[in-house]
């Protein structure tokens, strides 16, 4: 009897997060099942009670690293993982969470918790790539479904994934939209932002707000400063950088240019 | 300890439920000791990050609560807002945040009911088990799912953390050719979600009942999803300011989601079966018939069964969104513009899985001061715990691990969204 050629394995797994990138994966209508015939689900607790042990081919990542137990757990999904591949912001760079880098931890338990002694959670929201070699990170808040796809075709047979670094500018210039800063003066995160969204704030007359965190080499001062004479304070400026990817480094310096003193 | 029978039923990673949960069970001479829902999802502080924060912020930051229910967040906390500033959003506006609303409710029961939940009723492991069997089940809950998202594309920008809402209202209206694309779509999706409802009413329902205290939204004029007053089976009828003075939260050992109760104490239901007992009067025609179809009756006391009613409301979302869809025309603004001032705001909505209540106290110059969330999934939790309880006691002659599984189902009949309510599961018994 001949057996099937074997599958290769993949494994979702998550970290603090809201599960939207994750579903990302399920909301691919109309290529889950075949993704599903093209890989053997090993582990994917939000969609299947069954788990097959591993090493894992391809691991994606949701989440961000904010307890003692899951910065040990992470090095163990590594080990397990031929290719580890980080989804969304929050895997990436740390995700909204990562806005109590910039606070006291201990404050925000007792503001949540009657009970702070039975929270455990660690000062700082980390991205995966702080604690362990990643093979690719895949930006977004949440990610992009196709980007998804295409990341995952890519791995599967052997080839780069085809995710372009530039602005979103670039995206607005080749969907045609109109600049809503230079047109109508509304602050814009475009010319610092990573592509990948699909163009989604500009059209509809709102600027851009950074979900998809910085861009290759994003010069954040010059956009501050050009915001800052067209009337942004700077705790405006504060805020835009301090989202949800507040702790990707170019936007965590660029933020931290703009504390009051 | 020698001589007593001890159980022990253990789920360490809870399956097919948004977020990280555990359930841990000692069972000592046949008597349960111990049923702890414990969830680890890490707590995000998503409160106390919001101080500082300009009121305008709030809809896009927390619909990051939860990937799975973001029009719930946005929507709750633009209320909340608005109430604040003194503003209503009415007209075309009302239409288009209910027509959005739809499309999760579509996106979610579809997915819930359909690849999550019913892989249990045919012992499966999950949707793509399922979809071996069954193809056309999965196929037909895909292009629900679809559709849902399709809605949450046309009306929000995007269907994970939309980006064209905002309080007031929306950034850009969508145009009325996008929106009428979808009345075909949504007349097909009423057969289909029909059809998904007759498939469930086929499975063998567990026995089990209770009396639940059901806690949802009431609006006068129709099924509510994103407005109305709080009111209860029990008598209760409050505006959303008064939440606070009905129920309360408690921290837990076992879990980071706080756990919704009322003041006295009592555990209480949100969500689809709660509801449809409090509002099956106001289903929309085609929701009615499928109601009476599915032989729900008039009220729903058997947790397992909540599958059906998500279909119900499946039906209805469909029939209310082709109503708004039909009827839409461009309104003039996309918005009610309002400056801010100082206050306090209150806002409830139906998120798929329950009452997702906000409230906030912003300054003159727009910043939050306070901010408290109450999400579906922590109101919930104590009563997964007294299902639990009684579905066990009923069930301890069977084996564990057809036991852990009831157990598991059980948990699921709620479609808990742990990520909300860790602002939430893992399963662990132990029999002694």
């Amino acid at each position: 009897m001949t057996r099937p050629p074997k599958k290769p394995k993949l494994a979702v797994w998550k970290f603090a997060s809201c599960d939207g990138c994750q579903l990302s994966l399920l909301d691919c209508e109309d290529e889950l099942l075949a993704i599903a015939d093209g890989v053997a689900i090993a582990y994917f607790p939000e969609a299947t009670r069954a788990t097959l042990p591993g090493p894992y081919d391809i691991s994606l990542v949701e989440g961000s690293i904010t307890t003692p137990d899951d910065a040990e757990r992470i090095h163990s999904i590594r080990r397990r993982s031929k290719r580890l591949v980080t989804i969304g912001a929050c895997a990436t760079a740390g995700g909204i969470q990562a806005l109590r880098n910039f606070t006291r931890v201990e404050d925000l338990i007792r503001s949540v918790y009657a009970r702070p002694e039975y929270i455990d959670t660690l000062s700082k929201s980390t991205p995966i790539g702080d604690h362990v070699f990643v093979d690719f990170e895949l930006r977004g808040c949440p990610i992009d479904r196709f980007q998804l796809v295409e990341v995952l075709n890519a791995l599967l047979n052997g080839r780069r994934p085809n995710i372009p670094h530039y602005s979103q500018c670039v995206e607005c210039k080749r969907a045609g939209t109109v600049c809503v800063m230079v047109s109508r003066g509304i602050p814009c995160m475009g010319p610092v932002t990573h592509a990948g969204c699909g163009n989604l704030c500009p059209p509809l007359g709102r600027g851009c707000y950074g979900c998809f965190g910085p861009m290759e080499l994003p010069n954040t001062a010059g956009l501050a400063g050009w915001l800052g004479k067209e009337g942004c304070s700077s705790e405006q400026l504060r805020g835009m950088f301090r989202t949800y990817n507040a702790a990707a480094a170019p936007f965590r310096r660029e933020s931290e240019a703009h504390e009051q003193r | 300890m020698s001589n007593a029978r001890t159980r022990t039923i253990k789920v360490d990673a809870l399956a097919r439920v948004e977020g990280e949960g555990a359930l841990n069970v000692r069972i000592r001479d046949g008597v349960i000791r111990e049923l702890q829902l414990r969830i680890y999802e890490p707590p995000r502080f998503f409160e106390p990050l919001l101080r500082g924060r300009q009121y305008t912020e709030a809809p896009d930051i927390t619909s990051r609560i939860c990937g799975i229910c973001p029009i719930a967040y946005i929507m709750s906390s633009s209320q909340a807002m608005e109430d604040i500033l003194g503003i209503r959003v009415t007209g075309p506006l009302r239409d288009l945040r209910r027509l959005i609303y739809c499309g999760e409710w579509i996106e979610s029961h579809a997915l819930h009911a359909a690849m999550l939940h019913a892989p249990d009723f045919l012992g499966l492991a999950d949707a793509f088990e399922l979809a071996q069997q069954h193809r056309e089940v999965v196929v037909k809950a895909l292009e629900l799912k679809k559709l849902g998202n399709h809605i949450l594309e046309v009306v929000g920008g995007r269907a994970v953390h939309p980006v064209n809402l905002k309080v007031g209202g929306f950034y850009k209206a969508p145009r009325k050719a996008k929106v009428r694309e979808l009345i075909p779509q949504l007349r097909r999706a009423i057969g289909t979600a029909m059809e998904l409802g007759r498939v469930f009413a086929t499975f063998d329902y567990p026995e089990y009942e209770f009396d639940y205290t059901c806690v949802t939204l009431r609006h006068p004029d129709e099924y509510a999803i994103h407005e109305g007053r709080i009111v209860s089976n029990r008598g209760l009828d409050i505006a959303p300011s008064e939440f606070p003075q009905h129920f309360r939260e408690e921290h837990v050992q076992h879990s980071n989601a706080l756990h919704g109760l009322t003041t006295k104490g009592h555990p209480y239901l949100v969500g689809p079966i709660a509801r449809y007992n409090n509002n099956a009067d106001q289903l929309t025609p085609l929701a009615r018939e499928a109601a009476k179809e599915l032989a729900l009756g008039p009220v729903v006391r058997n947790p397992f069964k909540s599958i059906l009613v998500r279909m119900v409301e499946t039906v209805l979302a469909c029939e209310e969104a082709l109503r708004i869809c039909d009827a839409y025309e461009e309104p003039d603004a996309s918005c009610v513009e309002a400056a801010p001032r100082a206050g306090t705001g209150f806002g409830c909505t139906e998120a798929p899985r329950g009452i997702c209540w906000h409230t906030y106290r912003i300054d003159e110059t727009g910043h939050i001061q306070d901010a408290r969330i109450v999400p579906p999934t922590s109101q919930n939790q104590r009563q997964i715990e007294d299902d639990l309880r009684g579905v066990l006691e009923a069930n301890l002659h069977l084996a564990d691990d057809v036991l852990q599984w009831r157990c598991e189902q059980t948990i699921r009949n709620y479609d808990p969204c742990i990520s909300c309510a860790t602002h939430f599961i893992e399963l662990r018994i132990d029999r002694e």
